[in-house]
């Protein structure tokens, strides 16, 4: 059982939230102009990596508010909790935990 | 206050138990669980830290309007509770809440806020006397150890997988507890046995 710090209402158990996929997922601007490969990839395609993973939480039996986690999909720790619209950039640790792997990023178009 | 006694409005645990204005005197500091008349419930959206929300909202509510996370403001006849950065739930005194409402949208004009009606939305539940923590501690997985949730305090939860907001009144200790109305006789029936090994009584009028 995770314990999630939503931004606004502190930790909280993980059965008050909900998940809700990885997080900076930008919809293209014209998506009628994408080939259906590259359509398909915005709909099914995720980065499902083994380690830090930024995604989106809704402290759903809380304040109902969307916010961004930080979590490493192997160990379940959580890095960093942010708010909506905040910066994704990684911090150094993030950066240390997750070394670059060519691999992952070559299924990503 | 005068106005509860001409609503028929009626308890939503009424099958087991009528609700009541003022609760009766616990029997010697006794755990008890009864259901308050359903107060006047009115959800208010706007930015609390906007100096001229705040001032608007303040004439209207005895300048109540808690702008800390999980914690309650109080009257004589209103409570504000903080539901969110910029959301609260307005409980009045029965039959109240048209009013309240009124001043507030009237006061609120040309600001970006939202002032609804929810009466009806939640029942009442009140756990009071020492076992009270223990009680909900069976059902619920917020900390409520008195260093990390106080009188004053509220927050949106859950209790038996059923989701509530719960507000801790005095050190008695004293919940209040508002499910959701179609959820309320369930968690009066989870609350009455959780209570049985404390020798707690879900009172009836
Ligand atoms: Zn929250």
């Amino acid at each position: 059982m995770l314990l999630i710090h939503c931004p606004w209402c502190g930790p909280r158990d993980e059965i008050e939230f909900a998940y809700g996929g990885e997080a900076h997922r930008v919809r293209p601007a014209d998506p009628s102009a994408l080939s259906d490969a590259e359509w398909a990839d915005f709909l099914f395609l995720r980065a499902n990596p083994k380690g830090v993973h930024r995604e989106r939480w809704v402290h759903a039996h809380g304040c109902r508010r969307w916010f961004n986690v930080e979590r490493h999909t192997v160990t379940h720790e959580i890095l960093r909790v942010y708010p909506p619209g905040a910066a994704a950039e990684p911090d150094a640790a993030v950066a240390e935990a997750q070394p670059p792997q060519a691999s992952q990023q070559g299924v990503r178009s | 206050m005068a106005n509860a006694v001409d609503l028929p409005r009626v308890g939503a645990v009424a099958r087991f138990a009528s609700a009541f204005a003022v609760p009766p005197d616990r029997a010697g500091g006794a755990l008890t669980l009864v259901e308050m008349i359903p107060p006047g419930q009115i959800n208010l959206r706007c930015d609390g830290h906007d100096p001229r929300a705040a001032r608007a909202v303040g004439g209207v509510l005895q300048g109540l309007l808690p702008v800390n996370a999980n914690t309650v403001q109080s009257a004589a006849d209103v409570t504000v509770l903080w539901l969110g950065p910029d959301e609260w739930l307005i409980l009045t005194a029965p039959g109240q809440e048209g009013a309240v409402m009124a001043q507030l949208r009237e006061a609120l004009t040309g600001l970006h806020a939202a002032v609804t009606d929810v009466t009806g939305n939640r029942a009442l539940l009140r756990l009071s006397g020492p076992s009270a923590r223990e009680t909900l501690q069976k059902g619920c997985t917020l900390d409520l150890h008195p260093r990390g949730f106080r009188p004053g305090q509220c927050a949106q939860t859950v209790l038996a997988r059923a989701g509530i907001i719960l507000h801790q009144r005095d050190d008695a200790p004293t919940y209040d507890i508002l499910p959701r109305r179609s959820f309320a006789e369930y968690v009066w029936l989870w609350l009455s046995d959780a209570m049985a090994e404390y020798n707690g009584r879900a009172i009836s009028g």
